[in-house]
């Protein structure tokens, strides 16, 4: 079974991010870009299902320009066995990523593919929900827990009310949760050997994907600003405050 | 056909307030509505729906396979009925955003995720990079919409309507390739985070989780939901449902009290809405005092006690 795994390159989580003055974006001139974490997450899995002998290639795919290479490479360290990156200047939005994933998945016929739950830019959470309903085939999102068994998989999904179990068939799209695993650290010598590692690039239209941003984002600002607040000496003077506002 | 769809979301005994949140969005856009309620014997379910003020019909589909809030199983449905309505909307909560994707795609649209706020049907805002920025979205004019309300901008509506209950049978059977094994339920009686008018929470600091009975005790005290930081979950203090912030649940009560926790955007990025921020850290330069309208730098450990006894 192939496995494969969707990266993307986001702005690194602990990075404060700017609006820029003119609203037309956010800074991210010189800022540190990562794997978003929930993609790491995703390949780890994908390596630890490899590694306990169910499965034999871990491919990951990330969508972007030439620097969505670096992050490919990261993941190769990591212990991934080729790269796809499917060129595209464009920011997508997830319906045409899930109709590039698709097109991937014709050709390489994985049995899982496993996503994050959402990318942490966007925030929007929809590219695993979709490339599941184009492929028509189950998804399980928001997973913290992932055990297969021949054809399928059963997946714990951490959901408002708790943890809900579910089990689909495969090919399956698994979208991960970040307590599903510990990603790990990937080592000097790895990094080397990923650079002989396949990284195969793509371009959209070749995949016979036209993209199909409808949907049109503009107007950037901060979020409104707190007011600020006040530091209280003690306890009682904090039961007191809470209690002449009316909330205790 | 300037009509919106709202996709109900219960728990087989009680409809969410997401529900009526989505329909405060609804009506914020200027469309009559109408409601969904999937799932197996929804009788009870339609009714407290059809009290939504301002309801149109409620559109009861019941089905064996619809109990489970399967996204393959729901998802047909709602695309089986989506001609009549240019507006598809569903809560920002788990459940909503399982599903409302996957029916986008198989209206091969573009979702609009987490509407905090409408300027009109085709225009709204939302939240991006963790609330660190609001943005315009423009969908088509006339195009589809399929969307998720952000539940915690959003006030539900009033309960005084009486809409008229509609019984559809369900248009597909059940998904072959999906099943459902069960929900393991963590929270227990305390007020849902979500709907809560106060939260205490507890961070990494708690130590333990002994000591998160403290939260839970002065929780009790004040009738008040629980919460924690993703770190006190993670560390095993507490369930997962109780987790608040970017990944966990966004929430907006009027009071939020955080012990012990430093202050990480993804958290605060799920207290924003909240009306009073209380803070209570030791360390006097935690960014959460930042956010903070009442600080107090303080060992948790002195600070609960003594909160007990003067609530008490
Ligand atoms: C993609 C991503 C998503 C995330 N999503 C979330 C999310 O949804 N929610 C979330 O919470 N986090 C989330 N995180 C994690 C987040 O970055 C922080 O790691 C986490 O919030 C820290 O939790 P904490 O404040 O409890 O722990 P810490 O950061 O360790 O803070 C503990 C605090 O307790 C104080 N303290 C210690 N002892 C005491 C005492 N006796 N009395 C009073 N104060 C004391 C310390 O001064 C410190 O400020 C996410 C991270 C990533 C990468
Ligand atoms: N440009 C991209 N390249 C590769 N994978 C992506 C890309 N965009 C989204 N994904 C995958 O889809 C997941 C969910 O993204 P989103 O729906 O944007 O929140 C991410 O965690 C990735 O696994």
């Amino acid at each position: 079974m192939k496995i494969l795994v969707g990266i993307k390159r986001v702005v690194d989580y602990n990075v404060r991010i700017r609006v820029k003055s003119d609203g037309s974006g956010v800074d991210t001139d010189g800022v540190k870009m990562s794997i978003n974490p929930f993609d790491e997450i995703a390949l780890e899995e994908a390596l630890r299902i490899r590694e306990a002998g169910l499965a034999e290639e871990v491919i990951v795919v990330s969508l972007g320009g030439n620097e969505c290479q670096q992050q490919l490479r990261t993941g190769l360290a990591m212990g991934a066995d080729r790269a796809i990156q499917v060129d595209t200047s464009e920011n997508l939005q997830p319906l045409t990523i899930a109709r590039t994933f698709l097109k991937v998945i014709e050709k390489e016929q994985p049995g899982l593919v496993l996503l994050g739950k959402q990318a942490i830019d966007g925030d929007n959470s929809q590219t695993a929900q979709m490339l599941a309903a184009l492929w028509d085939r189950p998804q399980a999102t928001f997973a913290s827990g992932l055990n297969l068994s021949g054809d399928t998989a059963t997946v714990v999904r951490e959901v408002d009310a708790g943890l809900e179990t579910i089990e689909v068939d495969l090919p399956a799209v698994v979208s991960v949760d970040l307590r599903l695993n510990e990603p790990r650290f990937v080592k000097l010598p790895d990094i080397m050997k990923a650079k002989r590692k396949p990284l195969d690039v793509i371009s959209l239209g070749d995949l016979g994907v036209t993209s199909e941003n409808d949907l049109e984002i503009s107007h950037y600002t901060p979020p409104p600003a707190r007011d600020k607040g006040h530091m209280v000496e003690d306890t009682a003077q904090l039961v007191a405050e809470l209690k002449s506002r009316g909330l205790v | 056909m300037n009509r919106t769809l709202i996709i109900a979301e219960h728990d087989g005994t009680s409809l969410n307030p997401s529900t009526s949140k989505c329909a405060r969005c609804a009506t914020a856009i200027g469309q009559d509505f109408d409601i969904v309620v999937m799932g197996s014997s929804t009788n009870e379910i339609a009714t407290q729906a059809a009290a939504i003020d301002g309801a149109g019909t409620v559109i009861s589909v019941d089905a064996e396979h619809l109990a489970n809030p399967l996204a393959a199983n729901h998802a047909s449905e709602v695309v089986a009925m989506a001609d009549g309505y240019s507006h598809i909307l569903g809560p920002s909560t788990t459940y909503g955003r399982d599903l409302m994707p996957r029916i986008a795609a198989l209206l091969g649209v573009n979702q609009v995720s987490d509407i905090s706020a409408v300027e009109d049907g085709y225009h709204f805002k939302r939240p991006i990079y963790a609330g660190n920025a609001i943005v315009d979205v423009h969908a088509p004019e006339g195009s589809k919409v399929v969307a998720t309300v952000r539940v915690a901008s959003w006030k539900a509506l009033g309960d005084g309507g009486n809409a008229a209950v509609e019984s559809k049978s369900a248009s597909s059977a059940a998904s072959s390739h999906t099943r459902y094994v069960n929900l393991e339920s963590g929270g227990g009686e305390r007020p849902d985070l979500q709907t809560a008018t106060s939260v205490i929470s507890g961070g990494r600091a708690m130590a333990s989780k002994e000591n998160f009975d403290l939260i839970y005790e002065l929780a009790d005290l004040i009738g008040a939901g629980a919460g924690a930081s993703r770190a006190a979950v993670d560390a095993g203090y507490c369930p997962n449902d109780m987790q608040v912030g970017q990944t966990g649940k966004i929430i907006s009560p009027d009071l939020y009290i955080a012990f012990g926790i430093s202050g990480a955007i993804q958290h605060i990025t799920g207290i924003k809405d909240a009306g009073t921020i209380v803070a209570v850290n030791k360390d006097a330069d935690a960014p959460i005092f930042e956010v903070a309208d009442i600080g107090l730098a303080a060992d948790l450990f002195t600070v609960i006690p003594e909160m007990k006894q003067l609530l008490g």
